[in-house]
């Protein structure tokens, strides 16, 4: 394999990082500040590509689309959060577990009932469309170049939030001392909402954009779902930081696992053996990768003791 | 209200009685389904050992679940073909006597819980929820693309396993096997909880610093805890895939941890009888709301939120009107 | 408009059921028993839209075979094994069904086929066609009306070599679906494979394999990527650049998932038994009245379940399905006009039939197939060889 090969495969490898990064954020400040496991975070990611394809396919506009996205996740969310989030932040993670993921039974085929059994068509848009050049000659998705750009920009954006903003010091301070800051006057239950809320448009034009390259349908959350939470058991729960990191790590590992070690494989056994065994092991690295962060750092890169 | 103890008794009645009638009556799928419930009613008081008792929230006992089934699957398919499992360094030949793959099954499936368990318990709370869910799925991709036992499409085998003096493949006497063991189980089960060693274990789940010092070394006995409640899954799992006379990956997903984890919420956390009422309930709405619409997931989805939010204790909890479940 | 497919089913499904019932009788009185068939496909979850073809072109043939007196009772598998045996088990001894059939995915048929055939019932198998069950492991009362399941690729493989294709890259998801796929390709694949890769099942990004494709010196792809890993790699793939032909099995090019690729899968060449504008007065026949009664195209499931009742029907009509032997041999003369053309089982019951090279194509604001030409004439599976069935 030559270097540019591997220097495309880095790069694609990042912009999956970036993409489990989208959907980890979410999940790790609900996790966070709220304490709480949400498994119908995938849910979430699902119900913003298809309001996504939805808009898109009556306006025609991706942008459009886009804007949906974020504001059925975030919709959605804020519901999700009143009716039933609220009344599991006190509870054991198992009861959180277990509501989630009845959460998860209810969106799905809720979506089917509504939208039909068929995939439906998310495209990218025409100016979104094609490769670019890239230094070194490298032919290079425009479309996932954008994906990797609004993933850091979600990223910058989150650390201001929380370092530099009034909601960012109240959901430190959440963090820290959830008595602490109900006794100071805070209304915490208007900012768990918004809190959760924000995590689900997140998770919602993560969907949307992804969407536009996959397949809009119904179940497309749950993978990802599993993803995000070894990204942010990596990095540590509840560490935006550890997120960015442990998407990145996963991205790579995937990427790279999979392309490099058919090709390791096939140094020493037989092209076809080489193949499936290299391919079985790949589709497993990132699951070793995590049980092997926690038997070292048994509360991820990031995560707080 | 009554006590719980009276109403395990009726469960347990109603466990002799339904099946009954349905020999009776002649309807041998109701004891199919009897069955079934039994054998996930079996994979609940494992996991109910672990998360009820010792506060350990496995999201990865489909791990031992398909380890048992493919403890069967494997020795049942050389026999099946009269090929040796293995040649050197000595001769390994399958199987089709119940009594071996159980024993194989709980030896296998107690060894992995033994590896992830001891890996797993650096960890704690969302962490441990989290690694032990990366364990089942590297055994579920592992499965899929290993092609040595059909990956994918699983291993079929064509008659059920042999037990000594009876007729396996009678639904009715199948389910006697099964509800047997369930009813040793639960009675070992009881006794160990009962127990020094369960006594211990709860209170560590309790309160953990004041475990340790009194003197308790609580990993190890978390431990303990997490290798017989493996090895009692990795049983009930050697008993679906006879039930099914089929085993396949999906037994290693994280949705058959999900499922075993809803037995025990639905029927009561760490009550003895939690998962036998919760599995049962279970596949009783699978059946009957399965048949109602297309849609039935969201239904199902409704009754499990409202279990979870409003009835704290389970079916149990609620019946029996006593919030926990600490005593026997 | 996707939204009234669910309704319109369950509506269609019990107007069958009706019929089916009022037609039993008639039957009963021309001296046979009725025929009571159990269907199981996968109606809830990611893959339903191929069980929900599946049934409503079964039930459509059901409903059109009219005399036969076909009682259907359909269950939900949720793509699930264990779930999938034990709604057999209920259709078997509860329902006392005398032929299953219905299941979309082969390791489900794997699971559910021999119990039912070791049971003295019938199963006929409108979609999977794993080797297993065409080869040694054959069974005189199972039937399959679609295909086994290396028919399509080894169609891909010849129509590979019409287009030139001198250096295949090829791949398919790491399951035995998907090694039997590459092996299907391999053995009418005259040129030489590039480069072999196998994908993880379920794989929703294809970019470290677009990259791996841009890189290679292949002239040509082969790929099988059913569902919804397929829409994702057509998508990337064709935002990608790379303008190295295609070819596949329909399987990601189907009715189903056509309107969710859109533009992406323009002019592909992919390869089936079937295609909605075959020229043959069944197959008009079909494709018409499949949309008057749901609003949309066929696609080759729905064609396949289609077929499926038919053959059920024809048998009926000659004999009666309490005795097994004279039922079987009514099924293997496969007395019907199938959709496909010419139709006739092998050996191991499996289909000898021709496979098309369909085009993606754009019909007003709709995507679909056109039949180019054919790919393989009166192909019979390797496998059939293995079977040591004789009738």
């Amino acid at each position: 394999m030559d270097l540019l090969l591997l220097i495309e495969q880095i790069l694609n490898g990042l912009q999956f990082g970036v993409m489990l990064f989208l959907m980890a954020a979410g999940l790790t400040l609900i996790f966070g500040v709220m304490g709480l496991i949400n498994l119908a975070h995938g849910s979430l990611f699902m119900i913003g590509a298809f309001a996504a394809a939805a808009v898109a396919g009556w306006t025609g506009s991706f942008l459009l689309a886009l804007i949906a996205s974020l504001a059925a996740a975030a919709m959605v969310g804020a519901l999700v959060e009143i009716t039933v989030i609220r009344r599991l932040y006190d509870r054991e993670h198992l009861d959180q577990v277990l509501a989630t993921f009845a959460l998860i039974l209810i969106f799905s085929e809720g979506t089917r009932w509504i939208f039909g059994s068929f995939p439906l068509f998310l495209d990218i848009p025409a100016w979104l469309k094609g490769t670019i050049s890239l230094p070194g000659g490298i032919q290079y998705s425009l479309y996932r170049l954008t994906i990797i750009g609004i993933g850091l920009v979600v990223a910058v954006g989150l650390f201001l939030l929380i370092s530099k903003t009034r909601v960012g010091m109240r959901i430190r301070a959440g963090e820290n001392d959830r008595e602490m800051i109900g006794a100071l006057g805070v209304d915490i239950s208007a900012l768990y909402t918004l809190v959760f809320a924000l995590g689900a448009a997140l998770a919602g034009l993560s969907g949307a954009l992804v969407g536009a390259i996959q397949s809009v349908e119904v179940g497309m959350g749950e993978p990802v779902l599993i993803l995000a939470f070894v990204v942010i058991v990596i990095g540590g729960i509840g560490s935006i930081k550890g997120a960015l990191a442990g998407a990145i790590l996963v991205g790579l590992t995937d990427t790279l696992g999979r392309t490099l070690l058919p090709v390791i494989f096939g140094a020493f056994m037989e092209p076809s053996a080489a193949t499936t065994v290299g391919s079985a092991l790949a589709s497993m690295l990132i699951y070793i990768l995590m049980a092997g962060v926690l038997i070292f750092r048994p509360t991820g890169l990031f995560g707080r003791a | 209200m009554m006590r719980e103890r009276h109403l395990n008794m009726i469960i347990l009645a109603l466990l002799v009685l339904v099946p009954a009638y349905a020999l009776w009556a002649d309807e041998p799928f109701t004891i199919t389904l009897a069955t079934r419930a039994v054998i996930f009613a079996l994979a609940g008081v494992g996991l109910n050992l672990a998360l009820g008792q010792g506060g350990l929230v496995s999201f990865g006992h489909a791990a031992y679940f398909g380890m048992g089934g493919y403890a069967m699957g494997i020795l049942a398919s050389h026999a099946q073909s009269y090929t040796p499992i293995m040649e050197s360094p000595f001769l390994i030949e399958g199987t089709n006597s119940m009594p071996v793959i159980w024993l194989v099954a709980i030896i296998t499936s107690a060894l992995l819980a033994l590896l992830i368990g001891a890996l797993s318990l650096r960890t704690s709370g969302v962490y441990f929820i989290m690694v032990t869910l990366a364990f089942g799925q590297m055994f579920y991709y592992f499965t899929i693309s290993w092609p040595a036992y059909g990956g994918e499409d699983g291993l079929s085998i064509y008659v059920r396993n042999q037990f000594p003096g009876l007729n396996t493949l009678d639904p009715i006497q199948f389910y006697g096997i099964c509800f047997v063991i369930l009813c040793l189980v639960l009675f070992l089960v009881n006794r160990l909880n009962k127990s020094p060693f369960g006594l211990a274990l709860m209170g560590a789940h309790q309160n953990e610093e004041r475990a340790v010092t009194v003197g308790i070394n609580v990993n190890r006995l978390r431990l303990v805890a997490f290798v017989i409640s493996g090895a009692i899954t990795g049983l009930a799992g050697a008993l679906f895939a006879d039930l099914n006379r089929f085993v396949s990956p999906t037994m290693f997903s994280w949705q058959i941890s999900g499922e075993i984890m809803i037995f025990i919420i639905l029927g009561g956390v760490a009550r003895l009888f939690g998962p036998v009422v919760g599995a049962a309930l279970f596949i009783l709405l699978e059946h009957v709301l399965g048949g109602l619409s297309e849609y039935w997931f969201v239904y199902l989805g409704a009754i499990l939120l409202f279990v979870v939010l409003f009835a704290k204790g389970g079916i149990i909890g609620q019946l029996s009107k006593k919030e926990s479940g600490h005593e026997g | 408009m996707i939204s009234m497919n669910g309704k319109a089913a369950l509506k269609t499904l019990g107007a069958a059921t009706a019929m089916a019932l009022a037609l039993a009788s008639a039957a009963v009185a021309d001296g046979h028993s009725k025929v009571k068939v159990g269907l199981i496909t996968t109606l809830t979850g990611g893959g339903a839209g191929l069980g929900v073809d599946i049934r409503d072109g079964f039930l459509l043939g059901v409903k059109q075979a009219g005399d036969g007196g076909i009682e259907v009772v359909v269950e939900d598998d949720q793509r699930k094994p264990d779930v999938a045996v034990k709604v057999a088990d209920k259709l078997l001894q509860s329902d006392k069904v005398d032929i299953m059939t219905g299941l979309v995915f082969s390791n489900l048929a794997l699971a559910v086929a021999p119990a039912t055939t070791a049971q003295g019932k019938f199963y006929i198998s409108p979609n999977a066609g794993p080797a297993q069950l065409a080869g040694r492991g054959c069974h005189e009362n199972y039937f399959n009306v679609a295909w086994q399941n290396d028919g399509p690729h080894e169609a891909a493989g010849a129509t590979a070599n019409k287009m030139g294709m001198k250096k295949a890259f090829i791949f398919a998801p790491n399951y035995p679906a998907g090694q039997d796929a590459l092996n299907g390709f391999k053995r009418t694949f005259e040129g030489e494979i590039e480069t072999e890769i196998f994908t993880k099942l379920g794989q929703t990004d294809y970019a470290a394999e677009i990259a791996q494709m841009r890189a290679s010196d292949a002239d040509g792809i082969f790929f099988f990527a059913p569902g919804g890993m397929g829409i994702s790699f057509l998508k990337q793939y064709a935002d990608s650049g790379i303008d190295l032909p295609l070819v596949g099995p329909a399987f990601s090019f189907d009715q189903t998932i056509l309107p969710a690729v859109g533009d992406a899968a323009e002019g592909v060449l992919n390869t089936a038994q079937w295609a909605p504008d075959l020229d043959n007065d069944a197959s008009r026949a079909f494709v018409e009245s499949f949309k008057a009664e749901y609003g949309r195209i066929p696609s080759i499931y729905a064609q396949q379940g289609f077929d499926t009742a038919l053959l059920i029907a024809s048998a009926a009509a000659k004999a009666d399905v309490k005795d097994t032997d004279a039922f079987r041999d009514a099924l293997r003369a496969a007395d019907f006009t199938s959709t496909r053309g010419d139709f006739r089982f092998g050996n191991n019951q499996h289909p000898i039939q021709d496979f098309w090279v369909r085009k993606v194509v754009k019909d007003g604001d709709i995507y679909t197939n056109t039949a180019v030409e054919i790919a393989i004439e009166d192909r019979q599976d390797v496998y059939a060889a293995e079977c040591k069935l004789e009738w």
